[in-house]
């Protein structure tokens, strides 16, 4: 299966493939490729132009800045699973990076890539929600922009960016000695999760946040668990409303109602793992 | 059109390609490198997995354009000086094949990962390959296979040089 053809511009900056976007007209952003050449080569996405920002070498980092880490869109997962930083002050984001795709799929997707893709059943906006991450984003009219991740995701594949933005970089707080958990149920081994749960807590062990993989179509607030929490329940008890306000897809690997049950028990093994750290 | 140069298997070759060239075509089609399979097409069994700049990727799901200026490395390529690399000589000596179509992937991926972590358990062996099939269900004699590779290649690179 080949892409149906298309036009392909390197940008060499993000000035310039901000540039590039405004230019032509329905061209898409190429950075890991790993979400969306898949689409091209099924026909299911035939963008006029690729613009490739892989050779722009200042976005692939992981720095300290104050009470955050800050993380460049074209940082690869494995680079985002190896980050001593990221394993130390949020060691989520490191693991759940770990356990994206396949190495194969790690050495070249991005956690930029991953997360501009929006779609519900990508580990990685579920667990940037959890932590109350923000996201930087560069347009040509406005400069920089940052969005919290609770506002990023609107939709199936439809992150918060305009046609000529760019996802630049993602901060995430440190997480210090708090809590956490990411678990997720597949099929095979390399395959998207039909649920996946993430959970942080505080220092105390106290729940702050659980969210949801691949129940809705973006990753969301698992509000029932989280009020059933805070208000003093066993997690094995909360987790019981993990179904309340989703709205979980039907396919050829699970049915809604299926994903429904399943994410009461990811919930409550992903709330024990979590407060037992 | 457009104009790619990828050193591959050390030697330097240039094309001239459609944009939407994928990787595992320029290899197979223009250079005639087929020892790398396609398979599923999905990008999910590993079958065209080569090493780019070291490192494993799917070839199916790269274009061409994204190694330019890079350094690719096949199946054909892992042999030095007539003899076959470390890895290949594991896979004959302990049947780490039954039909032998995800072969040069398995090699491909083993290689990738033994240079990131060249003393590793079975565990760890099994986690590394999971994103390449057998569809023989031949697993138990290629982890084996890794296993015995990575005995024989410890202190060497995964390209079983020295440096």
């Amino acid at each position: 299966m080949i892409p149906a053809p298309f036009g392909y511009e390197r940008a060499e900056s993000i000035g310039h493939a901000i540039r590039l976007l405004g230019e032509h007209e329905d061209a898409k952003i190429l950075a890991g490729g790993h979400s969306l050449l898949p689409l091209m080569r099924l026909r299911l996405a035939r963008p006029s132009t690729l613009v490739d920002i892989t050779r722009i070498s200042d976005l692939s980092y992981v720095r300290e800045d104050g009470d955050e880490i800050v993380i460049g869109a074209l940082t690869r997962h494995h680079d985002v699973a190896n980050s001593e930083l990221l394993q130390q002050a949020c060691p989520i984001v490191a693991y759940a990076a770990s356990g994206i795709g396949d190495p194969q799929v790690r050495h070249v997707g991005t956690i930029g890539g991953a997360v501009a893709h929006a779609d519900p059943a990508g580990d990685m906006g579920t667990v940037l929600l959890a932590l109350g991450a923000t996201l930087v984003v560069r347009s040509a009219e406005d400069g920089s922009r940052t969005v919290p991740a609770g506002d990023f995701f609107r939709g199936l594949f439809e992150p918060d960016l305009a046609h000529d933005e760019v996802l630049v970089e993602i901060r995430v707080p440190k997480t210090g000695a708090g809590g956490w958990s990411y678990l997720k149920f597949h099929r095979r081994a390399n395959d998207w999760a039909l649920v996946g749960v993430a959970v942080v807590t505080g220092e105390d062990g106290t729940p702050t946040a659980v969210t949801l993989t691949n129940m809705a179509d973006r990753p969301i607030h698992a509000a029932g668990v989280e009020e059933a929490l805070a208000g003093g329940a066993d997690p094995a008890t909360a987790a019981q409303r993990a179904p309340e306000g989703t709205s979980p897809p039907s396919d050829a690997f699970a049915s809604a109602g299926y994903r429904q049950e399943l994410v009461k028990v990811i919930t409550r093994r992903a709330l024990e793992e979590a407060m037992s750290r | 059109m457009m104009h790619v140069a990828v050193t591959v298997n050390g030697d330097p070759r240039e094309a001239d390609v459609e944009p939407r060239t994928l990787l595992v075509y320029l290899l197979r089609e223009t250079l005639g490198l087929t020892g790398t399979n396609v398979a599923c097409d999905t990008s999910s069994c590993g079958s065209c997995t080569v090493l780019l700049d070291g490192e494993s990727v799917k070839s199916c799901t790269l274009l061409a354009a994204q190694a330019d200026g890079r350094e690719v490395t096949t199946i054909e390529g892992m042999a030095t000086d007539g003899r076959m690399h470390p890895l290949q000589e594991a896979f004959h000596r302990n049947h780490g094949l039954q039909c032998g179509y995800c072969t040069p992937g398995m090699i491909m991926a083993a290689a990738s990962f033994l240079r990131e972590n060249p003393d590793p358990t079975e565990a760890e062996v099994r986690e590394a390959l999971a994103g390449n099939l057998c569809r023989c269900t031949g697993y138990q004699n290629i982890v084996r296979s890794i296993l015995d590779a990575a005995g024989r290649t410890s202190g060497t690179d995964a390209r079983g040089g020295t440096g």
